[in-house]
């Protein structure tokens, strides 16, 4: 199974997110130039965080342009799993594969710590691992993550039950207290319409092995592998 | 025409200086000349003040593959890898413009680090400021850390450790030291040097603005109340093209096509010429037409002279230009051919095919004028070792005490500060900030690193030479206290005006000390920076050197934390307790006196302490570890409890020296003797550790078990706290974020 890293110039958790899926995973893993027009024949896409164009205007606004989201586009329009992690949850926000926007955090500060998300609902490519209800222990590293749509928006997504992961205590409870950066309904992560495609704030690569504070973020990546491996997603390439 | 004192003053010159340039030159320099002489003689550049004393440290050893001289250290930490390092300050302009000055400041320790051709993975900082109930210090704070988060956190390098200290002598002059490791192949460490006669020298990142002309003149200053009219020799930073930068020269160095590279830091495009010429005995001639401008009708003194960040200075082997170029393209950068070597070791500067400036490039560098400034002991220092502890009256009950100083901002948790850092990327950080040194893996090896970078400006200011040689101890001791062996350090050491004699003297003191106690601990220094003039109205900082230390760990699963770990482990006290409350955290939160004489301390006996902790750590033994430091054994058993929910119950030896005087308690809980180490163990294995103490000859006291919700202390069987761990971990923990959150409200 290959995993497609994509960099964009000021991409920063690229590395990351590929030793997560090469060393830790042990699946083949590539890295793509957001100059690129082929995604190299890709199982699953993540856009990984960081500061894409250095976020300059917005975050994520330049990135949407670049040659290579035309081809991440029209891969998941096909059905293929694309993961937007942090900056990459951004990236797909501007380019319109997520609907909503960022603003800063309530705290008005860089905020990273570990926090607390509980899984929503389990038929996604990425979290078709999980039970429902599992709350992982998983960082963020941002400065705007609090989550805005407008309020019809969000009724959609609820009732879609697109809303994928949720800030939570660490027995799960869906609390103000639990809301790290004020994001509306604790919205920590969603899913497209089709639900191949998810963005999250919390950095699931950096929680894959004990020896860096959690493995808990194994699951989203050990879910997508299962889930093409059972032939549970339309091949995208 | 002969040059007037006032522009020879605005050039930061001396008469006698300038007289050396015409002899130099043999002529009256050009106004590109002089300014050109301005920023590499000044003392950020040349180290004119400095440098003979630096001369005596130790920089070489087994394991040191760079040592001063070059745009950082390197020493092996095996596996054909080398750990590239330095720490540097930007205090002058930090407390211009703080966001900017501190972000900069990252920017330009990055740019040493790369430019050896090592990834950065990660970066320390070692902050100091006035007491946070000023308004000023205040802002000077939350820029700093806004500024330092804002650019490592773009670049994607962790910031994994540090240590933030307090005291009124840096209102006027907060401290920015900023220290960054990378990982290098070892046989393929890249240098700055300028060699082959012929070979292209290229530019390449930003373009070259007005921003921070002079800034390294500024730096060899005081201040006075017209200081904030320096704002204009403040750079802006832009972590976006650093992290491009940064990728690009990565690459590029993996091509073989480099004959070397340095960023253009201080004196920009000045300091980077001249100084690769005369690393590699040759001469480097550029036109400043083909620079980049990012302003229209700059003179070639003012490019030459600009101090624009991220911008890098590269020679290219001749016939490997369109390689190069077309990798920097790659990243939208923009690499420009503006000169080459040359034979000569001059460096010439043309305008538009016009030479301005022509100088021998050793004149600028090695032959720079270098000063052995007449030193002398401070008048203070006899009387500030005196140390009656009569004289204070009693001292209030031990349970105030302990409250105070865990709220006390040195002391305090500053997790407010490294939440803002962004301290997992590069998923390498196995210990984060707050639990000890700073710990990261090496992806592909076994081993790990542990950084620590520590100095304490009371111990320096009440005897330099003794305060140096603890600075080594603690930074050294905490990275053991990781389980790291101590390889290899750098320094920062901050001082204020060198023409003053008693600031001389305890600059000299202080590099003998640091001397000293490196060479007992076997560690060599490979590099680091000297920050001098740090006065405002007269008045200079505590002497503050920094020393950034980097251990080896042999196995990154045996890493010790300072926190405790299991419910019944064992406290032991390594080390012992002494009657030396002079310089503490104690006298100056309770009593308000930096007095005394700082702790002592026994090289000998702290190097097998160290050794102990080692083989602790890696035999799996030590469970935690956390070093006895500020407020004493007292706020190291609570700060081991912090974060565990774990309390603890313990009986602390009295210290029969301190005599039965109503400071006999105080003593106990809160001397900051040096060489001591709270551990914890498993129970059953107390025998063991004893033995390997006795067989390293460190002192080693049970002093009680982990376990409850209250941190209970008795000395020599007696109780003096008993404190409920939430309430004692609350005070401790939102201390710092308190005198922001409270503004907040108010605005």
């Amino acid at each position: 199974m290959k995993f497609a890293v994509v960099v964009f110039p000021g991409s920063n958790c690229d590395h990351d997110a590929y030793h997560a899926a090469r060393h830790v995973l042990g699946q083949e893993a590539a890295f793509v130039w957001h100059k690129d027009t082929s995604l190299l024949g890709a199982d699953v896409v993540i856009l990984p965080g960081g500061f894409a164009h250095g976020d300059y205007l917005r975050t994520g606004a330049i990135a949407r342009f670049s040659p290579i989201m035309q081809e991440v586009r029209r891969f998941a329009e096909a059905g293929g799993p694309v993961l937007g992690i942090c900056n990459g949850f951004q990236v797909l926000l501007e380019a319109g594969l997520l609907p909503g926007a960022m603003l800063r955090n309530r705290s008005v500060r860089f905020q990273c710590e570990h926090v607390f998300v509980k899984v929503e609902h389990t038929d996604t490519p990425f979290t078709s691992g999980c039970l429902p209800g599992r709350v992982l222990r998983i960082p963020i590293a941002h400065g705007e993550g609090n989550y805005y749509a407008e309020p019809e928006v969000i009724d959609g997504l609820e009732k879609n039950r697109q809303v994928i992961f949720r800030y939570a205590t660490a027995a799960g409870a869906v609390t103000p207290d639990a809301n790290p950066n004020g994001s509306v309904n604790n919205i920590a992560g969603l899913c497209s319409d089709a639900r191949n495609v998810v963005g999250l704030m919390p950095h699931p690569e950096r929680a894959c092995e004990l020896a860096v504070g959690s493995v808990d973020g194994l699951v989203l990546l050990e879910s997508v592998v299962a889930s093409i491996s059972q032939g549970a997603l339309a091949t995208a390439r | 025409m002969t040059i007037a004192d006032d522009v020879l003053q605005q050039h930061g010159l001396t008469r006698e200086e300038y007289q050396r340039v015409l002899e130099m030159l043999g002529r009256e320099p050009t106004m590109t000349e002089l300014g050109i002489f301005s920023v590499m003689w000044s003392e950020h550049c040349s180290y004119k003040s400095s440098r003979v004393h630096l001369k005596t440290l130790p920089t070489t050893g087994k394991r040191v593959l760079q040592g001063p001289g070059e745009n950082a250290g390197a020493v092996d930490i095996g596996d054909g890898l080398a750990a590239v390092f330095k720490i540097e300050s930007h205090n002058h302009p930090s407390f211009i413009e703080p966001y900017q000055g501190a972000a900069t400041g990252v920017g330009g320790i990055i740019r040493d680090i790369f430019t050896m051709g090592a990834r950065p993975i990660a970066l320390l900082n070692s902050l100091r400021f006035g007491p946070l109930e000023e308004p000023l210090v205040r802002r000077t704070f939350a820029g700093v850390v806004a500024g330092i988060a804002g650019y490592g956190n773009s670049i994607g390098i962790p910031t994994v450790g540090g240590e933030i200290g307090f005291d009124e002598s840096y209102i006027g002059n907060p401290l920015v030291n900023v220290f960054c490791l990378g990982i290098a192949r070892a046989d393929e460490i890249i240098k700055g040097v300028a060699s082959g006669a012929g070979n292209a020298v290229y530019y390449v990142g930003a373009k070259t603005g007005r921003d921070g002309i002079h800034g390294a003149t500024m730096a060899s200053a005081e201040f006075d109340e017209t200081s904030a009219e320096k704002r204009p020799a403040v750079q802006v930073g832009d972590p976006f093209m650093e992290k491009l930068l940064l990728e690009a020269c990565l690459e590029v160095m993996k091509t073989d096509a480099l004959i070397g590279i340095q960023d253009m830091g201080a004196a920009g495009l000045t300091c980077s010429t001249c100084e690769m010429g005369a690393r590699g005995g040759a001469g480097v001639e550029i036109d400043v037409s083909l620079v980049p401008q990012r302003e229209t009708g700059m003179t070639p003194y003012e490019i030459m002279l600009s101090e624009s960040q991220e911008r890098m200075l590269l020679v290219v082997k001749q016939g490997r230009e369109g390689e190069v170029e077309r990798i920097f393209e790659k990243w939208d950068l923009h690499a420009v051919r503006i000169g080459q070597v040359t034979p000569d070791r001059r460096m010439r500067v043309k305008n538009q095919g016009a030479v301005v400036a022509e100088i021998p490039t050793a004149s600028l560098t090695d032959e720079a004028p270098l000063y052995r400034r007449p030193m002398a002991e401070p008048a203070y220092l006899a009387e500030a070792q005196q140390l009656s502890l009569a004289s204070l009256g009693a001292p209030p009950p031990a349970s105030e005490v302990f409250r105070r100083l865990l709220a006390s901002p040195g002391i305090a948790s500053k997790r407010w500060v490294y939440r803002q850092y962004d301290h997992m990327v590069r998923t390498n950080t196995l210990v984060f900030p707050g639990m000890g040194a700073g710990v990261v893996r090496v992806k592909g090896t076994h081993r790990a690193l542990a950084l620590s970078v520590d100095g304490n400006g009371r111990f320096v200011y009440l005897d330099p030479f003794a305060g140096a040689q603890l600075a080594v101890a603690e930074a050294a001791r905490n990275v053991a206290c990781a389980g790291g062996q101590p390889i290899g350090a750098t320094n920062c050491l901050n001082f204020g005006n060198p023409e003053r004699p008693e600031i001389m003297w305890q600059f000299a003191r202080t590099v003998e000390g640091i001397g000293a106690a490196c060479r007992a601990l076997d560690i060599p220094i490979t590099g680091g920076n000297v920050s001098l003039y740090n006065e405002t109205d007269g008045k200079a900082i505590l002497p503050t050197p920094v020393l950034g230390v980097v251990g080896l760990i042999e196995d990154a699963a045996s890493v010790a934390r300072r926190a405790f770990r299991s419910e019944g482990d064992a406290i032991v006290l390594l080390g012992e307790t002494r009657d030396e409350l002079g310089g503490s955290e104690y006298l100056k939160v309770i009593h308000g006196l930096v007095r005394g004489a700082p702790p002592r301390l026994d090289l000998e006996h702290e190097a097998a302490l160290q050794r102990l902790l080692v083989k602790g750590v890696a035999d799996g033994l030590v469970r935690s570890a956390h070093d006895c430091a500020e407020g004493g054994l007292a706020v190291t058993l609570a700060e081991c409890c912090f974060d565990t929910g774990l309390g603890a119950d313990a009986d602390i030896p009295a210290v029969v020296e301190a005599g039965l005087t109503p400071f006999h308690d105080v003593t106990a809980l809160f001397s900051e003797s040096a060489s001591r180490v709270v551990v914890s163990i498993d129970a059953g294995r107390t025998a063991e550790l004893q033995a390997l103490a006795a067989e390293s000859a460190v002192p080693a006291t049970m002093v009680g078990r982990v376990g409850g919700n209250r941190i209970r202390v008795a000395v020599a069987g007696r109780g003096v706290l008993d404190e409920p761990l939430g309430e004692a971990e609350r005070f401790w923990s939102d201390a710092i974020g308190n005198y922001f959150e409270s503004q907040r409200a108010i605005a």
